[in-house]
């Protein structure tokens, strides 16, 4: 009984193990002086500085910013990106019309327009809410977009058979044929979504978590620049978490573990 | 009688999307089924059996000819024809139930009504207790029973049956042809049956229509004369072998002249 539960646990008990060990050996570089901790910093130092900043309203005030920036231009690039990737998957004159631009948006990394929408925007939000969405929706378009074009034929022709309309082909077909395409999309662009913000931050910014990091790099602050990675570490985890949660109650007709 | 459904002079033609040549693959298909017969039609594979059916469906458009149903020319698909899949075609992401209400969804059923005509037909294919299972919890043949059951739920004329059995193993095959037959014989409906293998015809059917091999050509009509209710059985009658030889040679030496050519 004890193997068994042993046996069950071993991913998470290596990895524990693993964590641990580094997160060790990394005090006791610090300690020990194996390398300078105004370089490195160190675990400890790291948890003291989160706790100051945790009483610190501007700390607060910068999280508010980024995440809002965060949610936001991730909202709109959802809000965008699938009704978008579904009418180009959808109707050929939409691909036609809209493929170019969208497989030029794909080939360019979208920071390089940070300048840009600095010079439109400010240095404000709406900069880094442009820079986010143009980062996140791209993704969420060739996913959608593939999802669609992959629905496979004998579904539709079943679809065709029973005389389905074309709303309901639509509903009953393609949409959730298409879902966890969206969902592979939505987890791609989390990502995109976080660097827009950091880079956006860190290129021009008055606030937000990326810019105190590239304030505290300046400085040689190397603990409070930890920590701002650490929270954008978090953040990343906590968003691909959440899609995954919901994206499980769109998946219970797939079994268990299956890859697509 | 008056014959339910009557396919006359009907011609199909491809135009290959590489080369753009003209391929015939319906040739002047003429033929009937009357009302509650069970129609099996056989032939070589590449024949067009299930392109034939395609436009009886209404899913494919004839070159020329015509399909009536009931005295009406029909050219797109209706409710008064349902088609049984050959690879079960379930939408993956629905349950059994809500599989076998989707043809009803489709001419605006309201789903408590749906539901409950579709799991009538549910538990007539012997499938109830899994009626929340989804499709890949399901063995091939309890995914053909969906198939089917999704198929007569909308009380069609004609049951239009496309190999439903050919991606199943030997003994489940014999075993849903058995079952096809209870199940035919309780619904009650036209079948127009396609297929392959000689002996499932046999086995099914009032008659049998040989196709030719490409172009599809009605070869020959050859009627079942063997009472009901038929059991496996019947595979040993000497009547069943002389149907399957003469039917079997029919074919074979069409499949020879055109290994041949």
């Amino acid at each position: 009984m004890q193997g068994d539960a042993l046996q069950r646990y071993t991913p998470q008990l290596v990895g524990a193990a693993a964590l641990l060990a580094f997160v060790s050996f990394w005090e006791a570089a610090a300690t020990y002086k194996l390398a300078d901790p105004m370089f490195i910093s160190s675990p400890s130092r790291i948890a003291s500085v989160a706790a100051e900043m945790w009483e610190d309203p501007d700390f607060w005030r910068d999280v508010k910013v980024s995440s809002t920036e965060f949610i936001w231009g991730y909202l709109a690039a959802i809000a965008v990106g699938i009704p978008l990737g579904l009418a180009i998957g959808w109707y050929k004159r939409v691909q036609y019309a809209l493929g170019p631009f969208i497989d030029v948006l794909n080939a360019v990394p979208r920071v390089t327009f940070m300048p840009i929408m600095v010079l439109w925007f400010g240095i404000g939000i709406w900069s880094k809410f442009a820079v986010v969405f143009l980062g996140a929706v791209i993704p969420i378009i060739l996913s959608t977009y593939a999802g669609v074009r992959t629905n496979e034929a004998r579904y539709l022709r079943v679809a065709k058979s029973f005389g389905a309309s074309q709303m309901k082909t639509f509903k009953s077909i393609i949409l959730p044929g298409t879902a966890p395409y969206i969902f592979t999309g939505l987890k791609y662009a989390s990502g995109r979504a976080l660097l827009g913000v950091v880079v956006g931050e860190l290129y021009a910014a008055t606030a937000g978590v990326g810019h105190m990091i590239a304030q505290a790099g300046n400085a040689f602050e190397t603990d409070r620049v930890f920590f701002g990675v650490l929270l954008f570490t978090f953040t990343g985890l906590v968003v691909t978490t959440i899609l995954a949660r919901i994206e499980k109650r769109f998946d219970r007709w797939r079994p268990e573990g299956a890859v697509r | 009688m008056t014959p339910k459904l009557v396919a006359k002079d009907v011609c199909l033609e491809y135009r290959q999307p590489r080369t753009g040549d003209r391929l015939l693959a319906l040739d002047r298909i003429s033929l009937s089924v009357n009302e509650g017969e069970f129609v099996s039609i056989v032939g070589p594979s590449g024949c067009g059996k299930t392109t034939f059916l395609s436009v009886v469906d209404g899913l494919l458009p004839a070159t020329s000819g015509e399909i009536i149903v009931d005295g009406l020319r029909v050219n797109k698909p209706g409710p008064d024809r349902a088609v049984v899949f050959q690879d079960a075609s379930l939408l993956p992401w629905r349950t059994v139930l809500r599989n076998v209400c989707y043809g009803l969804e489709c001419i605006g059923v309201r789903a408590a009504e749906a539901r409950e005509r579709a799991m009538k037909f549910v538990q007539m294919v012997g499938l109830d207790g899994f009626e929340n299972s989804y499709p890949y919890e399901l063995s091939g043949g309890m995914q053909q029973r969906v198939n089917l059951a999704r198929a007569l739920v909308m009380d069609p004329k004609i049951l239009l049956m496309d190999e439903p059995f050919a991606a199943l193993d030997a003994q489940t095959r014999e075993y849903m042809q058995e079952e096809l037959l209870r199940i035919w014989e309780q619904a009650n409906k036209t079948v127009l049956f396609i297929t392959h293998q000689i002996d499932e015809a046999i086995f099914l059917s009032d008659r049998v229509i040989v196709f030719s091999a490409r172009p599809g050509r009605v070869r020959e009509h050859v009627t079942v004369d063997i009472e009901r209710p038929r059991s496996l059985k019947l595979k040993r009658d000497p009547r069943f072998h002389a149907l399957e030889d003469r039917i079997w040679s029919l074919i074979h030496d069409d499949a020879l002249v055109q290994a041949r050519s």
